[in-house]
């Protein structure tokens, strides 16, 4: 778990000689710092972000349209002139609907781990900071969450649910919120036990400035960078639930959906059937190295 | 230990009944009547009334828990929709099969993941430590089905090597332990090992570095202690956790196996999901599932026993 950041010096020896107001600018100063000369994590952000913007400016950027159909064009090998990644069963040129696909893959992958995250953490937050029955009550429940393995659940939910976009991030979001809850509580009760704590509501501070001020400054770290750890699953689920024809719905351009509707193809022209693929992987690749660069540079353990 | 043991199976007992309720409410969840799943559309009112009567959808919700918990423990999982024949006959063969994907993935990635991570901890920062960290972190971001996918395509469509689905010649599922067979296990087996194996790299790692900067281990090379020696004492002490993420990930794979199953077309309990999916057949669907994390709770349970017959200090309720 990691050290409450308004308690510790952090990293350096300066530290100590620095007054201890402005420890949390130096701290991101340092993170900043950190990251800075991890070139490799930088590098991943740095295809990350290409991703995303492929993804939000690829109406300009693609060079056909995601939902042209061609029976001459169908299945047409990469490198083809007019179709540099080929076309997909129906002739759709792959290249457009890659970069359409980042739209609906990367909202079904990041939502259900922000929605989860915000409900985990309040969940967390409430469980660990009032203890007792309420612990009790909110931590038990989320044991039973905990005996499913997370791909049967996120299965069992949206299968009952049916196929589309919403059914797949809410299935994914009860999906991970058990796990940022657990977080959230750990870090809560480890908090509030301390002398800071005390301190503060000895000088009168109420319930709801305490968690504010005290305890939410310190939870966060640790959650976010858990969290931003959950996206890269989130990502290959999401997709994978496309692929089993859960999520997005044809004909939809998805990396998962795609995958999956070219999965018959792939006796037929196996290069093209697999670069939908390409696109979760690197996606997914990418978010799990900047979670570990952040974790490393933010000095969080868990 | 043996009150420790009790007090276990009696803490799986609620968490057991809370997986129930959840599975229970599945059917509840799904958008339209119950029932609506169970005929066809066109059946005339008054038999589906009777219908409604015979599975006890009349009454309130509670009561109906109580029904389908009767039936389910005394092994009646329904009837699939699909099929009309008993889900819980056509559940054994697929969870035989299931079982027998993951345990050969075991086999595979456990103590690949394990050498890998112990390597990669003791060695901490060289070479051969970022080689492992890069291997596990493809095996963990690396869309399993997708792979699957592209072993299909290298070792049975381009190489022409290994069958690229089913379980048997022509389709068949009755298995036996020769070459004609095992062929078929190899590129499902070898695809669902790679998460396991990611993860197990990543976790033993971690815990052998840690234990690595412990005093105890400086202590024990002070006094002269053979290399090898220390290794042992490494080892011991990261043993405990090493056998948690081994059984929670064997756990998974039993739920896990699911999207490789459907990639491979391998007849076990993942491949009966996706039809389930497909056709709609929620009892089909609720029976699977409620196999599945029965399973995985008696997996966590026997993990936290033997964890703690490993290290007793880990003692919890």
């Amino acid at each position: 778990m990691a050290e409450p950041t308004g308690a510790t010096a952090l990293g350096t020896p300066a530290d100590d000689t620095v007054p201890r107001r402005t420890s949390p600018r130096g701290y991101w100063t340092n993170v900043a710092k950190r990251l800075r000369r991890d070139k490799l994590t930088l590098f991943f952000a740095l295809l990350l972000a290409l991703v995303f913007l492929s993804a939000i400016f690829a109406p300009w950027l693609a060079p056909a349209d995601p939902y042209a159909t061609s029976m001459l064009k169908r299945l047409t090998p990469i490198g083809t002139p007019g179709y540099p990644l080929g076309a997909d069963e129906l002739g759709r040129d792959m290249l457009t609907r890659l970069l359409y696909g980042g739209r609906l893959s990367l909202l079904m992958g990041i939502l259900p781990v922000v929605n989860a995250t915000v409900a985990g953490c309040i969940l967390g937050l409430i469980a660990g900071f009032f203890g007792g029955r309420v612990n009790m009550a909110i931590m038990r429940a989320m044991d039973v969450f905990y005996a499913f393995p997370s791909v049967l659940l996120a299965i069992a939910i949206a299968g009952a649910l049916g196929a589309g976009v919403v059914n797949t991030i809410v299935s994914l979001t009860v999906v991970f919120i058990p796990p940022i809850t657990r977080i959230t509580e750990s870090v809560t009760t480890r908090i509030r036990k301390q002398d800071f704590v005390e301190a503060a509501r000895a000088t009168g501070a109420g319930n709801l400035s305490l968690i504010r001020v005290h305890v939410l400054g310190n939870v966060l770290a640790p959650v976010l960078i858990y969290a931003s750890s959950l996206v890269s699953i989130s990502i290959i689920l999401a997709a994978g639930l496309s692929f089993l024809g859960l999520g997005a719905t044809p004909p939809e351009p998805e990396w998962g959906l795609m995958l999956n509707t070219l999965r018959d193809a792939i006796f037929v022209s196996p290069w093209v059937a697999v670069v939908p693929g390409v696109m979760i992987f690197i996606t997914s690749m990418s978010f799990n190295m900047l979670s570990d660069g952040l974790r490393h540079a933010m000095d969080v353990r868990m | 230990m043996t009150a420790y043991v009790i007090r276990r199976f009696l803490y799986a007992i609620p968490i057991a009944l809370g997986v129930a309720v959840i599975i229970f409410s599945l059917v509840h969840i799904a958008p339209g009547d119950p029932l609506s799943a169970l005929v066809p559309a066109d059946a005339p009112s008054s038999v589906v009334e009777r219908l409604r009567r015979d599975y006890g959808m009349d009454r309130p919700v509670p009561a109906q828990f109580v029904l389908w918990l009767g039936r389910t423990l005394s092994g009646d999982l329904g009837v699939s929709i699909a099929t009309g024949r008993p889900v819980a006959g056509e559940l054994t063969r697929a969870v035989a099969n299931t079982l027998l994907l993951a345990v050969c993935a075991s086999l595979i990635g456990f103590p690949l993941g394990i050498l890998l991570g112990g390597v990669a901890g003791y060695f901490n920062g060289r070479a051969i430590d970022r080689i492992a960290t890069a291997t596990a972190i493809t095996g963990v971001s690396v869309p399993h089905y997708w792979l699957g996918m592209l072993l299909v395509i290298v070792f049975s469509v381009e190489l022409n090597l290994l069958p690229a689905m089913g379980m048997g010649p022509g389709g068949s599922s009755a298995w036996s332990w020769d070459w004609t067979h095992l062929r078929h296990l190899v590129l499902p087996a070898v695809t669902l090992s790679v998460i396991p194996m990611g993860i197990v790299t990543r976790t033993v790692r971690a815990t052998v570095a840690e234990i690595m900067n412990e005093d105890f281990v400086e202590a024990l090379r002070a006094k002269g202690m053979r290399e090898s020696q220390v290794v042992r004492h490494v080892a011991k002490n990261a043993a405990p956790t090493a056998l948690a993420v081994i059984g929670l990930q064997l756990g998974y794979l039993l739920g896990g196996s699911i999207l490789v199953e459907v990639v491979f077309a391998w007849p076990g309990t993942g491949f009966m999901l996706n039809t389930a999916i497909i056709r709609r057949d929620l009892p089909l669907l609720q029976g699977t599932i409620l196999v599945l994390s029965m399973f995985f709770v008696l997996v966590n349970l026997l993990v936290d026993i033997l964890q703690t017959m490993l290290d007793p200090r880990m003692q919890r309720a």
